[in-house]
């Protein structure tokens, strides 16, 4: 296997850190909307915490996609 | 890895060109080229003041357009209020100018100039060197706020309050860690889903014209899938301007609240 081949399979794998990090997003607002619809009258206090934990999560996902491109164009 | 013949290349609409001559030396080296980038990052500019003053006539019944920008700069007011306290007031303006350019300046790279030839929209936040300097201005203002205010006590920032020194130790190395790298996650996070929207949004639509010449079979059966797939995808994208440049602002305040109150 020669490295460009080896590269393209990196990145490849550097999707999985993509979907698992939808995996974490998903889990971010569905717990927000879990809580939320509990207790409706605290939900709109908690939309920062909410977008704080989104960028969180996204972030991972995104540094995957970094990775991934970083494999294919260098 | 360069794009073969007669294929999409979805890289290409990151090229940075220089527009009125390539060639504005400023002493060592030094070029200062008016680019494409500088193009719609002065057009952001001029848009973002021109709403702004619009709706600076201070009316005690406000209209319809100073209702907006009030809305704007109130949303902004309270995410500092909330995040930062009372005396995140006096950051109102360089947040709601952050804000209100990245925000601008994301969806004004959505905008379909490409259907007037010779046009194309521009992103400048999807380019590493434009978010970095938006990162490193606000994390210099952390720096600046934390040590004019606290002086060499700002570094408690770092030490966790009673707790064992062997555990306390560890922690605040990766705390000081985790403080270093808040301008590259800042810059990363916003450069990283602007540049994977749109290059998403051009390889769809490299499948809508290469199933498109392909027949009228391949037409139906990918291009048109992929035509409703670019729709849906600029619908999402038009709400990731808006979250990335909320989320901007929204750890910018944060950043802030560390340097002004500590812990």
């Amino acid at each position: 296997m020669d490295a460009q081949a080896a590269a393209l399979l990196g990145a490849g794998l550097a999707a999985i850190g993509a979907g698992l990090a939808a995996l974490g997003v998903g889990n971010v607002f569905a717990s927000f909307l879990e809580g939320a619809l509990r207790n409706p009258g605290a939900a709109d206090g908690q939309q920062g915490r909410l977008f704080i934990g989104f960028a969180a999560a996204e972030l991972l996902g995104l540094l995957a996609f970094v990775i991934a491109v970083l494999l294919i164009f260098s | 890895m360069a794009a073969e013949e007669g294929k999409v290349d979805p890289m290409k609409q990151f090229t940075i060109e220089p527009l009125m001559g390539s060639d504005w030396q400023l002493g060592d080296g030094l070029n200062i080229a008016f680019t494409n980038s500088a193009l719609w990052m002065a057009i952001t500019a001029v848009l973002v003041t021109l709403f702004v003053a619009g709706g600076m006539k201070r009316e005690l019944v406000p209209g319809r357009w100073q209702m907006a920008v009030e809305t704007m700069t109130g949303f902004i007011d309270d995410l500092l209020e909330a995040n930062v306290g009372t005396a995140g007031r006096k950051y109102v303006p360089y947040i709601f100018t952050l804000f209100m350019f990245i925000l601008f300046g994301n969806l004004l790279g959505l905008v379909p100039l490409g259907l007037i030839p010779h046009m194309h929209a521009f992103t400048f936040t999807s380019h590493f060197t434009a978010t970095g300097v938006l990162a490193i201005m606000s994390f210099s203002i952390v720096l600046i706020v934390g040590f004019w205010k606290h002086g060499l006590h700002f570094f408690s920032l770092f030490w966790p309050a009673n707790t064992p020194v062997f555990l306390a130790a560890p922690i605040s190395l990766i705390e000081l860690v985790s403080f270093m790298v808040r301008p590259f996650s800042l810059a990363l996070r916003l450069f990283v889903a602007m540049m994977a929207g749109h290059v998403l949004l051009k390889v769809l639509a490299s499948f809508v014209i290469a199933g498109g010449s392909a027949g009228a079979g391949l037409g139906l059966l990918v291009g048109v899938p992929s035509f409703i797939l670019m729709v849906a995808i600029s619908a999402l994208e038009i709400l990731v301007a808006g979250i990335q440049a909320y989320v901007f602002a929204l750890l910018t305040s944060l950043y802030i609240n560390d340097a002004e109150n500590l812990h």
